[in-house]
């Protein structure tokens, strides 16, 4: 087994800036010994996509706080199709009520981290989910 | 009855808390000769003689949704329920500038808030309000310049004396770059653009303050109560120092300022922060800047319960956390209050949500008797020590910002947002740990089932019947009237003139708010947001 630490992209696409929480998962991934990179406010799905080829990430994490997760998600999951990054595990975090949850698992995001959720819930299921 | 020593009692902003308050620790933080009198310098009490006595608190609600005409009859319900002021929503493609078609918009238009792309939007929105009379608050920053412009060019359009207008705009760029991030420009051309609006409505309209620098999100990104006031007055400065570097005078560029702060957490700190707060501010506009009108001294506010301290566990707690809000921003002598409602954790408040913030207010007024007398906290020993602390520890902060380099540098290095944001961690470590509690999160926790939230619907046909509109007036405009605006407006900014002017030649063509943002992007460039942590 390799002793790489989890490499994680932490990405707001849209317009939303509501950035604190996406900074503090950033902080705890972290603590806990993972490798973030994070993208910044505004970035497009593709510049998004194009990052995670660069970086070549166990996980992809996106935050969205404005209501428009599942557009997004929708084509963040297509431009990442397009430049043939899978394998990846992919979150979604922020302002995401519970009756959008089955759309998202059927992006292909596995997990759902609604604002509120306790950071060690995330640390732990990336820790579980990400093979090592 | 127990003996042991009482716990360590500490508030967020660092000042310990003992258990009785006497004459002596007034005397030992500096003594009373601050305190004054309400409506006399330096205003600890209030910047009023009578405050509420003489008219309560405006109660303003934010708002704005999807199309110009869902706003307009929205802002005519909230003047019906009794509103006095209003307070715009933008959605985040007018926030940031671009326009409904830019493809960065897609799923955003009109999802939380107004769409504006054209004066036709402003002008529908806002038709058969009297300008003159209900005050309006618009809630824009990185796109300011365009939208101001149609504010006011829909205001001449109805000959209205711009001079008449009362309300703000935001406006306050350097708090975007923290928190909120609705920058479009670099960091120096956004201040200088900040100033061009300074500038136009001290000479045009100077009852209309320009910008409302805002403490609330430097609190809602992580910040201390003190901070939010050390960091928000640094700010208040940097406006200014700019404005006067423009040959602007001290009196006129301070009574256009207003000041927009967050209020959660501990009801006695916020108090003292907001008490002290108004007297520092006085004291530096006084000592600082040699300003002498006393109405330019007044750090008038809206003030009102924050997002920070609502929480998404049973949400119906956060309808008494408003309460509490609303009683200490009362407590604490503002001008405006608005109050987040309690679904505002997980959505844009329902129309329901909204109303019971608004009542809320209302019965402070009317039933329990907040209006009753001015600062009726004066004169406590612990208030009047406590605001003596937060003061001194506001000073604390501000000099050790300005021997790092100012605000300004720190913010475009991205040392603040680091600072604020690792403040915010450790909070919700100590929140997961239990040493913050918080009721329904860490303490009398219930087990919930995921429920389907009422979110505020996103319809997708508003969305194109705002691209068909933008396409109309696209269409139906003067073209070449529009490229020369816009050329103009390029040469101004390129030349360092005030954009005001051609802004509003530009927007009265009907230029969008892309095309104005994207001619002053031309010239100016995009922010790069520094990552730092």
């Amino acid at each position: 087994m390799t002793s790489r630490p989890i490499r994680v992209l932490m990405a707001k696409p849209g317009l939303d800036g509501h950035d604190v929480g996406v900074k503090v998962v950033c902080r705890a991934l972290m603590d806990a010994g993972m490798e973030v990179i994070y993208t910044g406010l505004r970035s497009s799905p593709a510049a998004i996509a194009a990052a995670a080829a660069d970086e070549d990430p166990d996980v992809v994490g996106l935050s969205v706080l404005s209501g428009a997760h599942l557009p997004l998600a929708a084509k963040v999951v297509d431009e990442l199709a397009k430049l043939q990054v899978d394998g990846v595990l992919l979150l979604a975090g922020g302002n995401i009520p519970a009756q959008d949850h089955d759309a998202l698992r059927q992006l292909g995001f596995g997990g759902i981290f609604p604002t509120g959720s306790p950071l060690d819930e995330i640390v732990g299921y990336i820790e579980q989910e990400v093979p090592r | 009855m127990s003996s042991r020593e009482p716990d360590r009692v500490e508030w967020e902003s660092g000042l310990e808390v003992k258990v009785v308050y006497g004459p002596e620790d007034v005397t030992g933080s500096g003594g009373d000769a601050g305190i004054g009198r309400p409506g006399e310098y330096p205003f600890t009490r209030g910047i009023h003689p009578s405050m509420y006595r003489s008219r309560p608190f405006t109660m303003r609600q934010y708002s704005g949704f999807g199309t110009a005409a869902e706003t307009h009859e929205r802002f005519l319900f909230l003047i019906e329920q009794g509103n006095t002021g209003l307070n715009v929503a933008f959605d985040l493609p007018t926030q940031c500038g671009l326009d409904s078609d830019d493809p960065m918009a897609e799923g955003e238009v009109g999802r939380v808030g107004m769409a504006v792309d054209s004066l036709a939007d402003m002008e529908e929105a806002f038709a058969d309000i009297p300008l003159n009379e209900i005050t309006v608050s618009l809630t824009i920053n990185g796109a300011a310049v365009p939208i101001l412009a149609m504010y006011f060019a829909m205001a001449r359009k109805r000959d209205y004396d711009l001079a008449t207008l009362r309300g703000n705009s935001q406006n306050d760029i350097l708090k975007e770059f923290i928190g909120r991030g609705t920058w479009i420009f670099p960091v120096e051309a956004s201040i200088k653009l900040v100033g061009d609006t300074i500038e136009y409505c001290a000479q045009n309209a100077p009852r209309y303050s320009p910008v409302s620098v805002c403490g609330y999100h430097i609190r809602e990104s992580g910040a201390t109560p003190a901070q939010e006031m050390a960091y928000g007055l640094a700010i208040a400065r940097a406006y200014l120092d700019h404005s006067l570097e423009r040959g602007l005078d001290a009196n006129r560029v301070a009574r256009g300022l207003t000041f927009n702060f967050d209020v959660f957490g501990n009801l006695w700190e916020q108090v003292c922060k907001f008490r002290a707060g108004r007297r520092l501010w006085a004291k530096i506009l006084k000592e600082q800047y040699g300003v002498t009108d006393p109405k330019a001294m007044h750090m008038r506010m809206i003030a009102g319960g924050g997002g920070g301290g609502l929480t998404i566990e049973q949400p119906e707690n956060n309808i008494m956390r408003g309460a509490y809000y609303a009683l200490a921003s009362a407590l604490s002598g503002t001008q405006t209050m608005a109050l987040c409602s309690y679904d505002e954790a997980y959505t844009i408040p329902t129309e329901h949500a909204a109303k019971l913030s608004l009542r809320t207010m209302q019965l402070l007024v009317h039933e329990v008797g907040l209006a009753d007398t001015v600062d009726p906290l004066a004169g406590s020993y612990f208030i009047e020590t406590m605001t003596n602390e937060m003061e001194a520890e506001m000073v604390r902060l501000m000099s050790k910002l300005d021997a790092e380099g100012g605000i300004v540098a720190a913010v475009a290095e991205g040392r603040i947002q680091a600072e604020v944001n690792r403040q915010a961690y450790e909070r919700e470590r100590r929140i997961a740990g239990g040493a913050v509690k918080k009721v329904g999160v860490n303490i009398y926790r219930e087990e919930e089932a995921e429920r389907a939230v009422a979110m505020h619907p996103y319809r997708r046909e508003e969305a194109d019947a705002q691209l068909d509109r933008l396409r109309a007036i696209r269409a139906g405009r003067d073209a070449a009237a529009v490229a020369t605006a816009l050329d103009e407006l390029r040469a101004a900014a390129g030349e360092g003139r005030n954009v005001m002017p051609a802004a509003i030649d530009a927007v009265e063509a009907y230029a969008t708010v892309g095309e104005v943002c994207a001619a002053l992007r031309d010239v100016f460039g995009t922010y790069n947001e520094p990552i730092l942590f």
